[in-house]
């Protein structure tokens, strides 16, 4: 609807980018935890990425992401200044937000822009807000400042050690756990792989925990089946139905298998 | 004046005139249009069959009530122009229509010629003059009406919303259409296979509503970036033609197997995103060597028909029923079967079986036979104890059938609905429960046809004309 102009693009780690598009329409409705569809030029696929900040008042929706296939490829070669071919949203449900209490909110790779708002507005709703930001190293965390702004404290974790804890965002969430720390409820950003450990290390200690699923979408409005997960025995789609689930009630097997869908093809596409 | 003269009349062919088609061992190795339309000749010569009936009964069998012996009439006299305006009266998709009406239930089931011979063959000059003002790229805008200063919106850019934007758009009303995907068309464009129904007609169509005056806006879910509230604080007016989008499921175990698709995901990335230009457009599909489409409609033929075109070995299609109560149009079935789509007829599948990677593998089916008529008045499917077999695939497509896309009901809770999640709307006007809101297409109906979608949109179009007129509800 609008006409998806990029405002600002920076490299804010390698391989990761956080791009700011002209879309007031976008800006105007979004809440936490919602994502919009980006078709980057015509030959691209639709590709659904968090919404990780707007401005109402500028217009302007800011998404953070990882150049993986070809199409998030062709995303980072637009400049401030293109358009983007299409720019559709804002889609899903967005995160359940109240007075919870303490809340942990975990956040890694494209996550960590996933979590700003949501610890923006939790705090707004008078909750504790505690970010987990995890990365491989120091040097691909970013958005640290903006989180220590909002949150009442930021715990890093860093898979070499360069900075916080040395290991993963959900060894030092067990550990804080294990040491008798409470938390009303967590919500986890990210890979699928960091997501379902978090699931595995809040289960035994009976947490609500939210996780924001990212399976393979085509429409994002419940029209083709792509995204489907099975919670509690039932089918939803993750589109319309999350993308924000209950932790503890997703068939993470099914998860994993239908991740890997389309490896192949990824790399031929990527090759071309 | 007494002596009769006994009235030579020439003899009419008691068949239509044919129409040339690709070969199917050529066409299943592309995805170019499978017939290819008539040519001057023979479009006079099929519409010089037509008796130029006093009262044609062809008309009555026709959703929109084309003046169908006005326009072959026009055709016979090869004055195509003034057919083509006739023709669009009524009208504004004829290429659509042309291609994908189930003429041989309407229209052609009424003409008189089909008592004894084979009807008119009204599609197909429907079709070509449709195409004969497109080749010849001169489109006439009529003229339109002083403006009115009222607003509508319309939600849903598929065949209901196109026919409602430009009945409104010609009336004098200032129209905007807010599309959800990121092409306009609706099934047309995103399910439609090109080889049924090239896009480039699709999208000629389009610029026509543009050329209108419509205002199209793409990538705008309404529900999500706007509620229906807020966009009646904007209009006068609003029509929702968002159509039956959500995909059913049969719910057996191994569903969600990787390599089974619903119709809409197999479909939309092959049409929509193109992924049979795969990797130039950069969607992918699974092409497979052993694919089974499970269904017996329309969209199950073009599943199955778009596998054999990605390069499948088989293409197999299982229905639970037998040939004969097949919903999909003859001429669908006939293509499939030439292009060699087999046919798995009694058979269901019970379950799905995957390798170790989460692949689906094979489907395990039950052999059906026929009961007791069911409430369709189609004897019911049973199945045949003790007679399961496997079925070795590695894809699979599910084409049973979608109903409407819950999104606007779900975040306008004072439109009603039906048990089946269609919108509840008055037939002859198109309202829905909501005041200002007005409704037509496949999200009325449930999934039906092109034209039918049309027809609603004539009607609510007028509904909605006299209600800014009148403003009475
Ligand atoms: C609701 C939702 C929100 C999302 N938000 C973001 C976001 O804010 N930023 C962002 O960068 N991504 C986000 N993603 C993931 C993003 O959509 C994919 O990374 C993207 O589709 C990749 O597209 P591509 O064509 O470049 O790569 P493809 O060619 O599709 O994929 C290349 C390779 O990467 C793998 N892959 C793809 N996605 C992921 C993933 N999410 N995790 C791990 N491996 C993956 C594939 O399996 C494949 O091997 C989100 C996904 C969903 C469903
Ligand atoms: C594969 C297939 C083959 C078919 N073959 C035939 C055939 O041969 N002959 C025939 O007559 N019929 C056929 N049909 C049926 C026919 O296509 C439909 O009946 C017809 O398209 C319905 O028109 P519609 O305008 O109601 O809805 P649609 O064509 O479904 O259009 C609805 C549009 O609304 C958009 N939309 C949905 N929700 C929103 C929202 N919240 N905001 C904005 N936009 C939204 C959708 O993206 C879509 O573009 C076929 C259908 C399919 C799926
Ligand atoms: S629109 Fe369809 S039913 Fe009507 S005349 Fe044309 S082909 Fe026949
Ligand atoms: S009923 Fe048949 S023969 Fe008569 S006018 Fe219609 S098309 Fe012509
Ligand atoms: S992405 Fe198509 S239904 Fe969710």
């Amino acid at each position: 609807m609008d006409k998806n102009e990029i405002i600002e693009k920076e490299q804010i780690a390698p391989n990761i980018h956080s791009c700011t598009v002209d879309a007031p329409g976008i800006a105007k409705k979004a809440l936490p935890g919602q994502f919009v569809i980006v078709i980057p030029d015509e030959y691209s696929e639709r590709v659904p990425v968090t919404i990780a900040d707007w401005d109402a008042e500028k217009g302007y929706v800011t998404i953070i992401f990882l150049e993986i296939g070809a199409s998030t490829q062709r995303l980072a070669e637009l400049n401030t200044g293109d358009d983007i071919y299409s720019f559709t949203g804002p889609l899903g449900k967005p995160f359940e937000i109240e007075n919870f209490g303490t809340v942990a909110l975990v956040g890694g790779c494209y996550g960590i822009g996933g979590i700003y708002r949501a610890a923006k507005t939790l705090k707004e709703n008078g909750n504790k807000v505690i970010c987990f930001s995890e990365a491989r190293s120091k040097f691909l965390l970013y958005w640290n400042k903006k989180l220590e702004e909002v949150a009442d404290e930021v715990r890093y974790s860093t898979v070499d050690g360069s900075l916080g804890s040395k290991g993963h965002s959900f060894d030092l969430l067990e550990d804080n756990l294990k040491s008798g720390e409470h938390f009303d409820r967590i919500m986890a950003v990210g890979c699928t792989f960091m997501m379902y450990r978090v699931a595995r290390v809040t289960k035994p200690f009976g947490v609500k925990t939210i996780v924001s699923m990212n399976p393979v979408m085509i429409d994002g409005t419940g029209m083709c089946g792509a995204c489907r997960l099975v919670v509690e025995g039932e089918t939803k789609f993750a589109c319309v139905d999350g993308p924000h689930f209950d932790a503890h009630k997703i068939d993470w097997n099914i998860v994993s298998d239908r991740r890997k869908a389309y490896l192949e093809e990824e790399i031929i596409s990527k090759e071309r | 004046m007494t002596d009769k003269q006994p009235s030579k009349k020439p003899k009419i062919s008691p068949k239509k005139t044919p129409m040339r088609e690709q070969p199917p061992e050529e066409r299943v190795n592309n995805y170019d249009e499978v017939p290819f339309g008539y040519s001057i000749e023979e479009a006079v010569t099929e519409a010089k069959r037509c008796l130029q009936c006093k009262k044609p009964l062809c008309v009555q069998g026709c959703p929109v009530e084309i003046d169908i012996c006005e326009f072959i009439g026009f055709i016979a006299e090869k004055k195509f122009k003034e057919g083509i305006v006739k023709l669009k009266e009524k009208n504004i998709l004829p290429a659509i229509c042309g291609r994908v009406c189930p003429q041989e239930e309407q229209c052609e089931k009424q003409c008189i010629l089909g008592k004894k011979n084979e009807p008119v063959a009204i599609g197909r000059l429907e079709r070509f003059l449709a195409d004969w003002e497109r080749n010849r790229g001169e489109i006439e805008i009529p003229p339109k009406h002083r403006p009115t200063g009222k607003k509508v919106v319309v939600v849903g850019a598929g065949p209901a919303g196109i026919t409602v934007a430009a009945d409104l758009v010609k009336l004098g009303h200032k129209v905007d259409m807010f599309e959800a995907l990121h092409k306009p068309g609706g099934v047309l464009v995103y399910g439609i296979p090109e080889f049924r129904l090239p896009k480039a007609i699709v999208f000629k169509e389009i610029d026509y509503l543009k050329k209108l005056g419509v205002n199209l806006y793409t990538d705008t879910v309404i529900g999500m970036i706007k509620s229906i509230d807020e966009l009646l604080s904007e209009y006068d007016a609003v029509f929702l033609g968002t159509g039956a989008g959500l995909p059913w499921f049969l719910n057996v175990p191994g569903e969600n197997l990787n390599g089974v698709y619903s119709a809409n995901e197999y479909l939309t990335r092959a049409n929509l995103m193109k992924a049979y230009l795969f990797p130039k457009y950069k969607t992918p599909i699974i092409k497979g060597r052993r694919v089974a489409t499970v269904g017996g409609g329309n969209v199950a033929m073009d599943c199955a028909r778009t596998a054999l075109r990605l390069g499948a070995e088989e293409s197999i299609l299982v229905y639970r029923r037998a040939r004969e109560q097949m919903p999909a149009r003859e001429e669908e079935i006939h293509h499939a079967e030439q292009e060699g789509v087999i046919f798995k007829l009694l058979s269901n599948p019970a379950a799905f079986r995957g390798d170790k990677n989460g692949w689906v593998k094979e489907a395990e089916c039950i052999t059906m036979k026929l009961g007791e008529p069911d409430d369709s008045g189609r004897r019911r499917p049973v199945p045949v104890e003790g007679a399961n077999f496997r079925l070795p695939i590695d894809v699979v497509i599910i084409a049973i059938g979608n109903s409407p896309n819950p999104l606007i009901p779900s975040t306008t809770k004072d439109i009603e609905v039906s048990k089946w999640g269609t919108i509840i709307t008055d037939p002859q006007t198109g309202k829905t429960s909501k005041k200002g809101v007005f409704a037509g297409g496949d999200v009325a109906t449930g999934a039906a046809t092109v034209i039918l979608a049309m027809g609603a949109g004539k009607i609510a179009a007028r509904g909605i004309h006299e209600y800014l007129k009148t403003s009475n509800w």
